[in-house]
């Protein structure tokens, strides 16, 4: 009776929550992360007006909760006639949250670079878009890595927020077997298993890219 | 007849011509009114004390500086470098070497030299991968390519970035101090580099304070002051020992640093 609880209810549950909470968190991830290259690049190099409406950009989502945001995307945006469903505001929130803190860490490892490297690619005749291009990010990139990983982690735990707006993921469905059962601690801490394992496969997996794109002769040999 | 004219219209017409170029940096006139011109083949080297405004006139002519004002030729053309397509098409035909060497530290020495070849000249990666072969192992790298800015010495990563410019097919070189970050065990290496490339007729206006070398490898010596272009001339003319110049002052001070360091 007490392994019945768990294979027949809860571990398909939380199956189907986490396969809900993957395919959240790839799409946040990879979109986020570019999309803050690109902010961050603009905030640092970008033309004056470009660059403080970027500026603008990550003061707004890094200074309200995400949770406002989901609901203004859900609930707010609607009343302008743009319908998105739980899934899509979901993932269109994270994206634009994420997207502000990569943009500061990405900031940070552009403002590391030295002068001399934009001039070098720009003295054989690269445009500013390929110095940039091919030169500089991919240096501020390797540079922001372990913060930008940081957010990825982040970002794993806070699509929670996402069974709020009714995206029903890994938390919802625990949250709702739990309510319905009222075995609220085998439920979280089941619940609390499945993201530490998440995390810890994230991690590996960020590792490695930082592994794959370390420079010799930066850092420890 | 013709053809005859036009032969030694191309002789005597420079292959770069600076004009009239200034330039004001943080209110205070760095460069006033400085030109030169360089014909083919000629080495001609940019002496003056630190501060004097010599990396500023190089940076001025491929407008890595825009300049406040003054005109650039070459081969005849003046840059517009307002109109970027032009000014990235120049700047190709430039080569340049900074004191501290700038090679793109997240690319190991062969991708360093290939990387523009691909990315500028558009040339498929095999091709490029042939040709910074080539250039690295005709400045002595050859064992080398495999191995990143971080793991070269200066005089490896001097020579490193030679050869990335010179995988351009440049028309002329601007090289500042080449070797004033190096090591002094390390600088002849470099010399040495340039020694066959003056050698092998490249056009090169070379800031330095390598006044043996100088001696006797420049066509001119051209020396620079608060931004002034003092005096200008052959070496034997303001280096000889009995030569009442400025420059040759300046280089017996320098001759006397040295020996004192030494
Ligand atoms: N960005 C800048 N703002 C203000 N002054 C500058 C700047 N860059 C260089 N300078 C000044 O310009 C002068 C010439 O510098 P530089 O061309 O580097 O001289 P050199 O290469 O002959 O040593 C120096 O006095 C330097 O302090
Ligand atoms: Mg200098």
């Amino acid at each position: 009776m007490e392994t019945t609880f768990f294979t027949t209810q809860l571990i398909p549950a939380l199956n189907r929550g986490l396969v809900m909470s993957i395919k959240l968190i790839i799409p946040s991830g990879m979109f986020g992360l570019v999309l803050g290259i690109v902010i961050g690049t603009l905030r640092t190099f970008g033309p004056s007006a470009i660059r403080k409406a970027a500026n603008g950009y990550a003061a707004v989502f890094r200074g309200t909760p995400l949770l406002v945001q989901l609901f203004i995307l859900y609930f707010g945006l609607p009343n302008l006639g743009i319908y998105l469903d739980a899934y899509a505001a979901s993932v269109t929130g994270f994206i634009l949250c994420s997207s502000a803190y990569h943009s500061e860490y990405i900031r940070g490892g552009l403002l590391s670079i030295k002068k001399g490297q934009l001039l070098a690619a720009e003295s054989m005749g690269f445009s500013t878009f390929k110095t940039m291009f091919h030169i500089i990010v991919p240096q501020a990139i390797r540079k922001a890595l372990p913060g930008c990983s940081n957010e990825i982690i982040y970002l794993i735990k806070y699509s929670s927020l996402a069974y709020i707006i009714t995206c029903i993921e890994l938390t919802g469905e625990g949250k709702i077997i739990a309510t319905r059962t009222f075995r609220y601690t085998e439920v979280f801490l089941f619940l609390g298993f499945y993201y530490l394992v998440l995390v810890t496969m994230a991690s590996f997996m960020l590792q490695k890219i930082e592994q794959k794109y370390k420079i010799p002769g930066f850092g420890k040999a | 007849m013709l053809a005859k004219e036009a032969m030694t219209m191309t002789q005597e017409k420079p292959i770069l011509r600076v004009e009239n170029i200034s330039k004001t940096l943080g209110g205070k006139e760095i460069l006033n009114s400085v030109s030169l011109s360089l014909n083919k083949g000629e080495l001609k080297v940019l002496i003056g004390p630190s501060g004097a405004g010599k990396s500023t006139l190089l940076q001025c002519i491929n407008f890595l500086l825009p300049p406040d004002s003054g005109r650039v030729w070459l081969d005849g053309v003046e840059i517009q470098n307002r109109r970027k397509r032009d000014l990235y098409a120049f700047r190709q035909q430039v080569g340049m070497i900074f004191q501290d060497f700038n090679l793109f530290d997240h690319l190991n020495a062969l991708d360093n030299v290939s990387i523009a070849l691909r990315k500028v000249k558009k040339m498929r990666r095999p091709e490029a991968r042939d040709r910074a072969m080539a250039e690295l192992e005709r400045v002595g790298l050859g064992d080398k390519i495999d191995l990143y800015p971080a793991e070269l010495s200066g005089g490896q990563k001097q020579r490193v970035s030679i050869a990335r410019a010179l995988a351009m097919d440049p028309k002329i070189m601007l090289l500042d101090e080449p070797t004033s970050a190096l090591d002094p065990e390390l600088i002849g290496e470099v010399l040495s580099v340039i020694h066959d490339l003056a050698h092998g007729g490249m056009t090169m206006l070379l800031a330095t304070h390598q006044i043996a070398f100088t001696r006797s490898l420049a066509n001119e010596v051209i020396f620079l002051e608060n931004g002034i272009i003092l005096e200008q001339g052959t070496p034997a003319e303001l280096l000889s020992p009995n030569a009442c110049t400025r420059s040759r002052d300046f280089c017996s001070r320098l001759d006397d640093l040295y020996k004192e360091k030494a």
